[in-house]
């Protein structure tokens, strides 16, 4: 198949961007999105041009390496699915493609397709962690009983990748699914009781230092969530930073 | 707390609460001036809003208070959110899982803003010219004619701003109802469906009124 190409290309963080536009023949309907792209930067390497820079690690869906923004939605058109998970049979022969980082102030282009998502590292350092001694006489996990509901929807949570797919396709560049998931995934487990109420306060301050918008609620993110996380993660972290204030 | 971004949806989520409280009971005392009593019950409930000391002199101002901290907020929180994202799109399907009521709530307030002004100006600052400027005599029995006048002298033009207005207040309270609990922490139970219905019915409720009164007053 026949593609017409428009792929965000920028030098730099400095740099000015601009879609340019690549028509590439002979992409197969059963390569992924990202092996599409490598097929396009061999050919741009042979003819000696700079090749596409985009992230990429584990092309299982599980990273949340590839954060391109297909067409206008996250990860493009398939529903539930990463980019290196997305094939090219979702697309039609002589289709135009538009190729974008993810947007977002607090998501800074390093360069062409690849952003620095390092404001979700630091998120999950203000507080996504347990502090437990293991001193030798550690309890067996499984031997501590969790009600099943709890369990599934902490389970449910830390299936968040980081991917990023819910900032970029949030309208104010919210932060608050990722955030409210990494906050259930340890609030709902006896583990996560201890720092229960500071994970919270640090984690939602240090999203708002990095300069994410507000959530309104659209519901984008949870749509266009690789991993299909609940927007109901969100209304958990307001109870509990609601909450938390309270008791401080 | 309230200087974060939760705290300032949580300040969004209680003002609009509040005025979802205030549409209610506005709705059901409105309601009242359809009963074919010729306004008798509507004169009496209108005049016991419009001269009990708490409901005109501590309701009113928080009433007024939660229309103003409502409209401050959102423009604030969404000139806020406006500067999230330096660079926009090319393409952007900010449809795709998201209402169109969700992504223009801004649009949905300056329309009801709009109207709350004419509003006023029908209803709110006549009445408080004839009772704190002019010092009329108290009138139990003036409200429901005050009413059908309104609509009667406005014409078919004011009927169909208010309907319009109606309308966009349904899309926002659509989108609204639920999401004002959601900042809350409240994500449990039939939401959605009460959403629907209260943003389909309140504003069909105020719409049928508008229509009621502009129609039998011609009549007559």
């Amino acid at each position: 198949m026949k593609l017409n190409l428009k792929i965000w290309r920028q030098k730099n963080n400095k740099s000015k961007g601009m879609i340019h536009d690549y028509v590439l023949d002979g992409v197969e309907e059963d390569m992924s999105f990202l092996e599409m792209l490598d097929y396009l930067n061999n050919k741009l390497l042979n003819e000696g041009k700079e090749p596409v820079a985009f992230d990429h690690d584990c092309r299982e869906g599980i990273c949340g390496s590839c954060s391109l923004f297909i067409n206008g939605v996250a990860h493009g058109p398939e529903k539930g699915t990463t980019t290196c998970q997305l094939h090219m049979r979702k697309f039609k022969d002589g289709e135009t493609v538009y190729v974008e980082p993810f947007r977002a102030k607090a998501f800074p282009v390093i360069k062409d397709l690849i952003v620095d998502r390092s404001s979700f590292d630091r998120i999950q350092q203000a507080g996504a962690y347990i502090s437990v001694n293991t001193s030798g006489n550690t309890q067996d996990a499984n031997s501590i009983p969790i009600p099943k509901q709890n369990a599934d929807e902490a389970f449910n949570a830390a299936t968040c990748i980081g991917c990023g797919a819910c900032v970029a396709s949030c309208k104010n560049s919210s932060a608050m699914l990722f955030t409210s998931a990494k906050v259930s995934q340890f609030s709902l487990l006896p583990q996560g009781q201890v720092e229960r109420e500071s994970r919270v306060l640090n984690m939602v301050n240090q999203m708002d230092l990095e300069g994410f918008g507000a959530c309104t609620n659209t519901g984008a993110c949870e749509a266009q969530c690789p991993k299909g996380i609940s927007v109901k993660n969100i209304a958990r972290m307001n109870r509990e930073y609601i909450m938390a204030n309270v008791k401080k | 707390m309230l200087n974060s971004s939760i705290g300032r949806k949580l300040i969004m989520a209680l003002s609009g609460a509040f005025l979802i409280i205030f549409l209610t009971q506005h709705l059901l005392i409105n309601l009242t001036s359809l009963i074919p009593d010729n306004g008798k019950l509507f004169n009496i409930i209108s005049h016991f809003m419009g001269n009990n000391p708490v409901v005109q002199f501590v309701l009113q101002p928080i009433l007024i208070a939660g229309v103003i901290i409502h409209f401050t907020m959102g423009m604030y929180l969404e000139v806020l959110n406006q500067r999230t994202r330096q660079v926009s799109y090319i393409v952007y399907s900010g449809k795709s899982g998201a209402s169109w009521a969700s992504r223009n709530m801004i649009i949905s307030g300056l329309v009801i803003l709009a109207f709350l002004i004419m509003h006023f100006y029908d209803f709110w600052v006549p009445e408080m010219v004839y009772k704190y400027v002019e010092f009329n005599p108290l009138d139990e029995n003036r409200y429901f004619h005050e009413l059908q006048e309104k609509f009667y002298k406005g014409g078919v033009v004011k009927v169909i701003m208010y309907c319009v207005s109606f309308i966009l207040l349904g899309l926002h309270l659509s989108h609204g109802f639920s999401s004002s609990l959601q900042s809350m922490g409240i994500n449990k139970g039939p939401i959605k469906l009460i959403t629907v219905l209260f943003s389909v019915l309140v504003p069909l409720g105020f719409i049928i009124i508008a229509i009621f009164h502009y129609t039998t007053t011609n009549i007559h």
